[in-house]
């Protein structure tokens, strides 16, 4: 039982900094970034990469930097043109961004299912807590998420860089009145979503291994928890990351492997039409009501 | 009455004409197959037009109403149902000409449902399961809609994957030819390639006058009015949530009917059709073709999936479908075949060349019509 | 007072911890023009919403014509013949104003989405009349000359009046106007003056929110002021010119405020 919950923790935490990614974005600009998955798998990949010819930190270093370089140069090129453009639009471009990631990463790294090696010891290697084994790559996994939550809270509430994008997710015509470059606060939030996505990639690459196109059923499990902790609440994402985490865990060992996916969509689908601000909102205050 | 709108329709009927003969003429028509099964596509490419371009709503998941209706299909036509032949509802379907009997490649008896049956409740199944869909997700806007119909399209994908009855990976293949009437039928075997090139030319035409005749009618005039502002139609007395269920409804029967007659014509459908990616295509289609275009929606749909069947984009396909939408998404949001994006393009090249002044931003080709400028922050 | 066309009882509206509308209860007389002003804040475009169905109410009832609309959703109200106008004009900008107006008639015509496919007969000749009754409408606005053009490019003051003749096609017998003169220059306002009394003679019952006060003391039969959400003071244009609380509200305790603002 444990032991499925250590898992169902593992896997939920990354789904956690997926879902902080999608936040980050949304918080500057309003829009749902369809490329976080990809994010994910081509940090991963070029970690993978590298780690041939580097040592491992390096190539984890390395591979976090170009994802980071890569987001910020896809939001200069393709988003910063349109920023005012509909939603519609917007969400199109970036479904066609992620598609351009995907198949240029089937053209750079096959359809081969790659993985990088445990940080530390052995596949084998566990631990034991509680009487349960973990193994130590999920320790990492765990501690990656612990540090990159500790580290955001910290960049958003102490630095003044970071406290400008919360200034922007509150109000951005305030924000630019204030003298905030706004614009430049969209940039490096593509920039930071990219990077911690591609941490996360790597993180989880020796567990759950990395294929080309694993980034969609990333991105939808991950914005499944944004959306059940309330977008744009990054605390309440961590919380939900876990839930669902267990929930797929607990239920897959129940249902055809099949389904895997099938579990977070319709925990998805009935967050959306029932609490679609998010499990841990107060009622929406006055919320118009919708169509 | 205005008839001027159906002139484009009796051109394109010319046109296709015209193209069968020029083909037969340069002894090329083997070209017709892939045309014929474009053309399919478009039925859903249509459909989605109506849905996210004249009505606003998103849907990333068509591919999936798609796959409703082929697999209905495919199943009810090839499914056996010889241990139940003497039960009296068989026997009764099999004098109604409900059920019929066949022998199979290898000369075994089988005893199906009449294509026409099958036709008729895989666009039920298709419209029921639009409805109960829709029901809730239509409630939602913006991105949330699109990740939802996402979320319906990837698991009706997992499921064609996963149950047996749909034949997992391998999908479901020998179903049999569609017989319509007067002796013609669906059937992708090479001496019916001519008329079945005129029989998708004629589905597809007819769903275009229905299509153009629905647009310019006082429920088209609705959907137009909710897609620019919600609220202030709904103020003029339009249930917006019904009509935008109505919509959604009848873009799946028509996925769903492009569905059934490409498996018939193929003969066999496969998990390929109902992917994640082949709905964002038909997203790609209808947007390059200029979102609130029904034409522009067609000729797109045709050209791109004739291209992409013929292979001319090789192992690039998606990436071809993701970079045209992309661009025209950045550059031309109103789609290839308008003029006025012409215009703007070729101005803008002007300005560039005669200013070579490249990190200045030209006048943003973005701006977006002022109705529309306002970002929802849901 | 004959019988009032509209009537609130005790509405109430919070919006989180802010009491918006507080126990709002007044009529609107058949064939008045009433108007509603308040200072910034004061909860009228919330009395509105609450009225059009927009929004639902924490509390209280809205009758029209003796009948409960209360919480009524907003195509519901139009149906029943309430029509609204918007502070800032929201129309069909990728439209022609034509168009704009034939929405308009939607409420009144019945076509479904079958007929709409199908074009038969019946069909286009409902078409034709609510062309018809459209270019009718634009031409009793002098609006005639730019049924053809998209809505979005018109200027602004014949946007709001294309907002107006929308709002007309649907034949309401009650009109709600949320700040009608807002962006208007003085002859654009005097043109609006004129024409909402000739709304009125025509048997249309007017609510108004404005800010414009020379037009609210020109045309209103009747005032009510709000302040914080509630009822200050009621009555005909020149009692409330006089009303202290009124003055108060909108002056300040000695200040010079701009009643405007």
């Amino acid at each position: 039982m444990i032991q499925f919950g250590l898992s169902g923790i593992t896997h939920g935490s990354v789904y956690a900094i997926v879902a902080i990614g999608f936040n980050i974005i949304y918080n500057t600009t309003g829009i749902i970034n369809f490329a976080q998955g990809e994010f994910v798998i081509l940090g991963a990949m070029i970690a993978i990469t590298l780690a041939g010819v580097l040592p491992l930190p390096a190539a984890i270093a390395l591979a976090v930097a170009a994802t980071m370089l890569l987001g910020g140069l896809l939001e200069l090129v393709f988003i910063r043109p349109v920023r005012h453009a509909p939603v519609l639009r917007l969400i199109v471009i970036t479904i066609g961004l992620s598609i351009l990631m995907r198949e240029g990463m089937l053209h750079v790294w096959d359809e081969k299912v790659r993985a990088l090696p445990v940080f530390t010891g052995t596949d084998t290697s566990t631990v034991t807590i509680a009487g349960a084994h973990i193994s130590t790559q999920a320790l990492w996994v765990l501690g990656a998420c612990g540090v990159i939550v500790a580290a955001l809270t910290l960049f958003f509430r102490r630095t003044t860089t970071g406290r400008a994008m919360r200034a922007c997710a509150d109000d951005r015509m305030a924000a630019r009145l204030c003298g905030i470059p706004e614009r430049w606060m969209v940039t490096l939030s593509f920039v930071l979503s990219a990077g911690i996505g591609a941490l996360a990639g790597c993180v989880i690459s020796p567990i759950t291994q990395t294929q080309y196109d694993m980034g969609s059923s990333l991105a939808i499990k991950g914005f499944t928890v944004a959306v059940l902790g309330g977008l744009g609440n990054s605390m309440a994402a961590v919380a939900a990351g876990l839930l669902l985490g267990l929930l797929e865990v607990f239920t897959i060992s129940q249902l055809p492997v099949a389904y895997e996916e099938a579990v977070s969509i319709v925990v998805l689908l009935l967050v959306l039409v029932c609490r679609p601000t998010g499990l841990f909102a107060r009622p929406a205050a006055g919320a118009a009501r919708a169509a | 009455m205005r008839l001027g709108r159906y002139v484009p329709v009796l051109i394109a009927a010319a046109a296709a004409v015209g193209l069968q003969q020029a083909l037969a003429w340069r002894e090329a028509t083997h070209y017709l197959t892939q045309i014929t099964m474009a053309a399919y596509y478009a039925l859903v490419v249509i459909g989605l037009c109506l849905l996210m371009g004249y009505a606003g709503q998103v849907s990333l998941g068509h591919a999936g109403f798609f796959a409703i209706g082929g697999y209905t299909s495919a199943v009810l036509t090839t499914y056996n149902l010889m241990a139940w032949r003497d039960t009296p509802l068989i026997a009764a379907g099999r004098r109604l000409g409900l059920v019929l009997q066949r022998q199979d490649l290898y000369g075994a008896d089988i005893l199906s449902f009449s294509p026409w049956v099958a036709l008729l409740i895989a666009l039920l199944a298709a419209a029921l399961i639009a409805v109960l869909i829709g029901l809730p997700i239509l409630r939602l806007r913006g991105h949330y809609l699109a990740m939802a119909t996402l979320g319906f399209g990837l698991i009706i994908d997992r499921i064609v994957l996963g149950t047996p009855l749909f034949g997992q990976a391998d999908g479901i293949s020998n179903v049999p030819p569609f017989g319509l009437f007067a002796g013609l039928e669906v059937n992708g075997r090479a001496m019916f390639r001519v008329s079945n090139y005129y029989i998708a030319t004629a589905l597809v035409l007819g769903a275009m006058v229905l299509a153009i005749n629905l647009v310019h009618s006082r429920v088209g005039r609705a959907l137009r009015s909710i897609h620019q502002n919600e609220e202030a139609a709904h103020s003029l007395g339009i249930d917006i949530y019904r009509y935008k269920l109505a919509v959604f409804v009848l873009s799946a029967v028509l996925a769903a009917a492009g569905g059934v007659f490409l498996t018939h014509y193929n003969a066999s459908i496969g998990p390929s059709e109902a992917t994640v990616m082949k709905s964002v295509r038909y997203v790609a289609i209808v947007a390059i073709g200029g979102m609130a275009n029904l034409w522009g929606a067609l000729v797109m749909g045709v050209v791109l999936n004739f291209l992409s069947l013929r292979g001319v984009f090789g192992t690039y396909d998606d990436a071809v479908f993701g970079l045209i939408l992309v661009a025209i998404m950045v550059l031309a949001p109103e789609g290839l075949l308008r003029p006025s994006t012409w215009r703007r393009m070729m101005s803008q090249v002007r300005q560039t060349m005669s200013r070579r002044d490249f990190r200045k931003p030209a006048p943003s080709p973005a701006a977006p019509p002022p109705v529309e400028a306002k970002v929802h922050r849901e | 007072m004959s019988d009032p066309i509209l009537e609130t009882c005790k509405l109430n509206r919070f919006f989180g911890g802010l009491h918006a509308v507080r126990d709002v209860s007044f009529r609107v007389r058949q064939g008045a023009i009433q108007a509603v002003i308040g200072p910034n804040g004061a909860g009228k475009s919330t009395l509105f919403n609450l009225i059009a169905g927009t929004l639902a109410p924490n509390g209280g009832e809205v009758f029209f014509r003796g009948r409960k609309i209360t919480a009524a959703r907003p195509h519901a109200v139009a149906r029943l013949g309430i029509a609204r106008t918007f502070q800032t004009t929201r129309l069909f900008g990728q439209m022609t104003v034509l168009e704009n107006v034939m929405v308009g008639r939607h409420v009144r015509t019945g076509s479904g989405f079958l007929a709409g496919l199908l074009n038969l007969p019946p069909t286009w000749r409902e078409q034709r009349a609510i062309e018809h009754q459209a270019r009718a409408i634009l031409d009793d606005l002098n609006l005639g000359s730019c049924a053809g053009e998209l809505a979005a490019s018109l200027p602004f003051g014949r946007q709001r009046l294309v907002e107006f003749a929308r709002a007309l096609a649907t034949e309401p017998a009650l009109l709600l106007l949320d700040e009608p003169a807002a962006g208007l220059n003085i002859y654009e306002t005097k043109v609006l003056a004129t024409l909402i009394t000739k709304i009125r003679d025509r048997g249309i019952t007017c609510l108004v929110v404005e800010h414009d006060m020379s037009l609210v003391m020109d045309i209103s039969d009747e005032v009510m002021v709000l302040d914080q959400g509630a009822t200050i003071a009621e009555g005909p244009p020149r009692a409330i010119q006089r009303n202290r609380e009124v003055i108060r509200v909108y002056l300040g305790d000695g200040d010079a405020a701009n009643p405007q603002s």
